[in-house]
């Protein structure tokens, strides 16, 4: 191995970095998954709620919103990920790397 | 008798969609040739045009390999975003998903949510990794500690299995698009599309292939927008009312609330999800749209601009399909004589266009629709070139000492190649049913480059033997499968009944790719798996820090 990257492997900050990125990104994973199969469950399994509409007075209904809802979710998810991990873990990332490679 | 026939025409369209997973540009069976439609040529004809005149700017910028089949590794966050959404959105995800809002009701919904859904978990799993192993193609992950002759063959033979399948489907999908748009003849179409792919991956590679979808992706997104506009304005600007009017006018009535039939077998269901999510984390043209970033920063931001674009594209297609149930369903002079939707069931859409837009309009979305095709294609034909040039002729056959201007040589003779099969191969399929073209083009990336792809990341005790045999069985049994199934034994051969039960089929064939991987690998005592097995812990460190990436896309 380079020295870089034993010095990198050696370094407490990297075990650490992969560590809470991984808790973190699957921590989201099963975030999405299970909302992605709330959705699914109710369309599926509960049809009749699907249809039903949200109040008396509108014509949309619990999947629509639901449907809606999941693709706007799915768009904060990724979101939320970029910004930590681009952010707070990058800046991390960096100074591993730069101190490994000096 | 018009209910019963748009009955059997939506149950058409919820199988059509069902059996091409991601909803491929396909169009199934004859279609009747249209009149000639002269505002969409000349349309069409303005975006060659302008994709010619991109092509020409970036062939001067075009010079090495890295050029050719990254950009330079140049493009933004923000452009590769727009680009992969482009990918994603496909002429057929348009037609498609509004047809089956139109035929069947929210059925659409629940794709809409699968195509979408996938993508947080390729940004939270693979998107920075691919990134940072990668330089120009998913072979070169694969194969980064693993031995390469053997590992690069079998990617770059999954990858042109891919690119073949989907290249065909996407070439008789085109020509019939075209009868049925413009009423040019098919022959014209297919050798229209196989010229300008060539020329702009040949002249323009990478940086042209990703402008070109840019161009398409803000054109369909724009001209969706338009048209979604101008049908709110028949009811008020009000979604509500527009809801309403769909629910009253549909042939399923308050039915068309709930899923139909065909998607409550629950395992189906997953399998098809999971060929969704694995399967376009293992599509070449999609994976080497993130070695064209300069970094990981920028990779995790294709993903959240492409998933915020995709997002947007299936509200727009299904708020498209509900107004065409009012618009068009109203309408009898888009039926013909029999009650059928004219041009059939994925229609909907373009007959909507007409209706609020007039000819003008649709000449405008018929031409984005072709245009959509057309930068598909161009995307699958540097993915084949980049496999044939990069992974069999310089590293395989070379052994990597082929020099960059050999390397550029081989690749745009591969894309010739390409563009010349894609269509001797779309005129001779012209009457054939190739909907399960599309279904192999997802399992073979969801069951042989998917899970040799992933392992190599993830899995520190991998070894060449267990990704090559695990990698062969997975795609033998993705072949099997879709050959004993409901989709080629029934339907294409005839047969009463399949030997295999189950259209959706990736649950199976990916088990089998990673059971074999697992256990050919752990059950690997050659001095070439001690080999693959010390390399990961070097790959480990360059995969979670980017460290030694960066060199690479400087080339």
């Amino acid at each position: 191995m380079q020295p870089a990257y034993a010095k990198i492997a050696a370094d407490p900050r990297f075990t650490e970095l992969v560590a809470k990125r991984n808790r973190f990104a699957i921590l989201l994973s099963v975030i999405v998954l299970i909302g992605f199969t709330a959705f699914m469950y109710l369309g599926v399994g509960a049809p009749d709620v699907f249809a039903a509409h949200v109040g008396s007075e509108t014509a949309w209904t619990w999947g629509l919103v639901a449907g809606v809802a999941i693709l706007a979710f799915a768009f904060i998810m990724t979101g939320i990920y970029t910004v930590r991990a681009n952010g707070e873990f990058d800046k991390l990332t960096k100074t591993i790397v730069q101190e490994a490679t000096k | 008798m018009k209910r019963l026939s748009l009955l059997l025409s939506s149950a058409f369209a919820a199988a059509f969609v069902a059996t091409n997973a991601l909803a491929t540009e396909t169009i199934n069976g004859p279609v009747e040739k249209q009149p000639i439609n002269i505002t969409a040529i000349i349309m069409f004809f303005v975006f060659v045009a302008g994709t010619l005149a991109l092509t020409y700017w970036a062939a001067r910028r075009t010079r090495s390999t890295s050029d050719f089949y990254t950009a330079g590794g140049g493009i933004t966050g923000f452009q590769n975003g727009v680009a992969i959404a482009g990918d994603y959105m496909s002429a057929a995800s348009f037609l498609g998903i509004s047809g089956m809002v139109f035929g069947t009701g929210l059925d659409g919904l629940f794709y809409a949510a699968g195509f979408t859904i996938g993508w947080p978990l390729i940004l939270f799993m693979i998107a920075e990794r691919l990134r940072n192993l990668g330089r120009f193609t998913f072979s070169d992950i694969t194969s980064y500690r693993l031995e390469q002759t053997r590992i690069r063959s079998l990617s770059a033979f999954g990858a042109l299995s891919v690119v073949l399948f989907y290249l065909v489907a996407q070439m008789v999908g085109a020509g019939k698009l075209i009868q049925l748009l413009f009423g040019l003849d098919y022959a014209y179409a297919v050798l229209l599309v196989g010229v300008l792919m060539m020329l702009y991956v040949t002249f323009g590679g990478m940086l042209a292939t990703t402008w070109v979808q840019i161009t398409k992706a803000i054109l369909l997104l724009a001209g969706c927008t338009v048209m979604v506009l101008l049908s709110l304005y028949h009811f008020g600007f009000d979604p509500g009312a527009l809801i309403q009017s769909a629910v009253d006018h549909h042939p399923r009535g308050v039915e068309m609330l709930k899923p139909s039939k065909a998607l409550s077998d629950p395992l189906n269901a997953i399998s098809l999800g999971l060929a969704l999510m694995c399967g376009a984390a293992g599509l070449p043209h999609i994976l080497m749209r993130f070695f064209t970033v300069p970094d990981a920063v920028a990779a995790r931001k294709s993903v959240f601009y492409a998933t915020g674009f995709i997002a947007y594209f299936y509200i727009l297609t299904i708020t498209i399909g509900l107004a065409a149930v009012t618009i068009i369903g109203m309408d009898p002079s888009y039926f013909d004589a029999a009650g059928k939707l004219l041009g059939g069931g994925n229609m909907a859409a373009v007959h909507l266009a007409k209706a609020v837009g007039g000819n003008a309009f649709l000449g405008f979305i018929s031409a984005v629709a072709f245009a959509t095709i057309l930068a598909v294609v161009s995307g699958l034909a540097l993915a084949g070139a980049s496999a044939v040039s990069h992974d069999l002729y310089a590293n395989v056959i070379m052994k990597g000492k082929a020099t960059g201007a050999q390397e550029m040589r081989v690749s745009r003779i591969a894309t010739f190649a390409i563009g010349i099969i894609g269509i001797i191969l779309g005129l001779a399929f012209e009457n054939q049913n190739i909907a399960f073209m599309v279904g192999l083009a997802f399992g073979v990336a969801a069951s042989v480059n998917f899970p040799v792809l992933f392992l190599s990341i993830f899995w520190k005790n991998l070894t060449t033997r267990g990704a090559f045999i695990g990698g062969f069985l997975g795609l033998v049994s993705a072949i099997t499968f879709v050959v004993l199934g409901p989709t080629v034994w029934v339907a294409l051969l005839h047969h009463e009944k399949p030997i295999f039960p189950y259209e959706q089929y990736a649950l199976f064939s990916m088990t089998i790719a990673f059971v074999s991987i697992w256990f050919f690998s752990i059950t690997d005592k050659s001095a070439r798996a001690a080999q693959d097995k010390a390399g990961y812990a070097e790959q480990f460190i360059r995969s979670e820090t980017g460290l030694g990436a960066a060199a690479a896309s400087d080339h």
